[in-house]
């Protein structure tokens, strides 16, 4: 990875976000394309890569019309995006292509034009835990939370603050799904969806899209945006199936992704100005922000109940409201990847006044796959 | 339980001595020979040494509740609440399974409470291992 050499130039969400009635998973693709193109000042025909998880890369290239000389289309779950980002900027600094498109659009909720699962099958999962009665992710990606809950003596009330603090991010968020404060109370007597996990605990599920675009540093300055430079970048895979995860406490595929992040992009945790963790569940912000060294193991919830965290906090982390408040269509990290890129520019709703350096994590499947990307607005 | 209508395993060539084992009441691992690991998902080579110089051996079939959570969604052939566990097997490898003949509750299911192997006939060709409060 050459830091900094490449940068997003252009970047948007679909024009809605929620419930979409009127577009299929194709056209929320194109919608967010289309937008992120004009929001770059670029023409279709400027796009000479395309990348895209969970959806046929080549449907979406036809759909737009464009005959691409590099295609990615790496679906590893919702940390796709975070992949495609490193895989377009190596991509592109080996000279393969020059301007990349990354698109996601999902019909989560209408599921309209979906393709079933975003993620490969997996021939043992269909083996060894499908017969027991495991079926949507609340049934999964919440096993190994009581082991942690044991080990390191977190309560439900500490795990329900994750929500209750995003919740109060997402509340500054014109566009969030949910604005409405919560308390632990609310979060601990909603309902019971997978013990421990309640429903304020499990992310949205919503219709959207988001798209991104990227070029050579040199190139972007000519442009109509800010650049946000990637200035590093990490990925990594663990296993297929939840049962297998080595250590039911930590994530092998964030350490590698978050450490490989941090040494290609050459700075510490006290340079992380914001930061997104991909919150499909409450106890996924409590694992990466251990699994990527901001705290040491088993402080992250206290870390995030005693307000680090939250607006005004010394870590802002989830500034959009995260997948628990703002969107979830199922595969969340490019919707943390934009909110990266906003704050980057300076223009979010809840801005992190005079940040510089953003890290954004992602999770594939059920602490199956991991992407890390560290943007910055200062080459 | 309305065995009927749950997904149930289609075994592969890597994984049939696993599944003919619970047919015949055993619960079968491999073990390399060289390292002396023993591991879990089947496999015809060692995952840490990639040798292939290994052998299939019989579990004693005592573990521990290792997590669990306990589903309140619809799936087809459960009742709902339900619980889904991972257990850790004596020899070392996690396993999924149901916890049965138990009360499906937090109070019932505590961790690291010891289990033993419990083999559930669904018909002929399927066998499921699943795991029992130990001494039941």
């Amino acid at each position: 990875m050459k830091r900094n050499s490449v940068a997003i130039v252009g970047a948007s969400e679909t024009t809605e976000l929620g419930k979409v009635p009127g577009m299929s998973q194709v056209q929320l693709h194109a919608d967010a394309a289309l937008n992120a193109i004009a929001d770059a000042g670029l023409k279709l025909s400027d796009i000479d890569g395309v990348a895209t998880g969970g959806h046929n890369a080549v449907e979406i290239a036809h759909y737009l019309g464009i005959v691409p000389k590099w295609l990615d289309g790496t679906s590893v779950g919702g940390c796709s995006f975070m992949l495609l980002v490193r895989h377009a900027a190596a991509a592109i600094n080996e000279g393969l292509c020059e301007t990349v498109l990354i698109t996601h659009g999902e019909s989560g909720r209408s599921n309209l034009g979906r393709h079933g699962s975003s993620i490969f099958p997996s021939l043992f999962q269909q083996q060894f835990e499908r017969p027991f009665g495991v079926t949507r992710p609340p049934t999964m990606f919440t096993i190994p939370v009581l082991r942690y809950m044991k080990d390191y003596g977190l309560s439900e009330e500490t795990l329900a603050m994750v929500s209750v603090i995003q919740r109060e991010w997402a509340s500054k968020n014109p566009r969030a799904s949910f604005k409405d404060p919560i308390s632990v109370d609310d979060v601990l007597n909603s309902k019971m969806i997978c013990y421990p996990f309640r429903l304020l605990m499990c992310c949205l599920v919503t219709d959207g899209g988001g798209a991104l675009i990227l070029t050579k540093a040199d190139r972007a300055k000519d442009l109509r945006q800010k650049p946000v430079y990637i200035r590093g970048t990490g990925e990594s895979c663990e296993t297929p199936m939840i049962s297998q995860m080595a250590d039911f406490t930590s994530s092998a595929a964030f350490r590698v992704a978050g450490s490989n992040a941090f040494e290609s992009a050459g700075i510490t945790h006290s340079d992380v100005d914001h930061l997104m963790i991909y919150d499909a569940f409450a106890h996924l912000p409590i694992y990466g922000l251990e699994d990527l060294g901001f705290v040491e193991r088993g402080e992250g919830g206290a870390f995030i109940a005693d307000g680090n965290t939250k607006p005004g906090g010394s870590l802002p982390l989830n500034t959009n409201g995260g997948g628990l408040s703002y969107m979830h269509s199922g595969m969340y990290g490019m919707y943390a990847l934009q909110e990266g890129v906003r704050q980057m520019r300076g223009v979010a709703p809840a801005q992190v006044q005079g940040a510089e350096i953003s890290m954004v994590h992602g999770v594939g499947g059920m602490f199956s796959a991991s992407g890390n990307i560290v943007l910055t607005n200062v080459k | 339980m309305d065995n009927d209508q749950r997904e149930l395993p289609k075994p592969t060539p890597e994984t049939q001595h696993f599944w003919d084992g619970t047919k015949q009441g055993k619960l079968r691992l491999q073990k390399c020979k060289s390292t002396g690991e023993v591991y879990f998902l089947p496999r015809h080579f060692c995952p840490s040494s990639g040798g292939t110089d290994i052998e299939v051996i019989e579990a004693s079939g005592r573990a521990t509740l290792h997590s669990y959570v306990i589903s309140h969604l619809p799936a087809p052939g459960f009742t709902p609440p339900y619980a889904i566990a991972v257990v850790k097997l004596e020899e070392g490898p996690k396993m999924m399974c149901n916890i049965v003949e138990c009360a499906q509750t937090p109070e019932a299911l505590v961790l690291d409470m010891p289990l033993e192997v419990s083999f559930e006939k669904v018909n002929d060709e399927i066998t499921l291992p699943q795991f029992k409060p130990a001494g039941k």
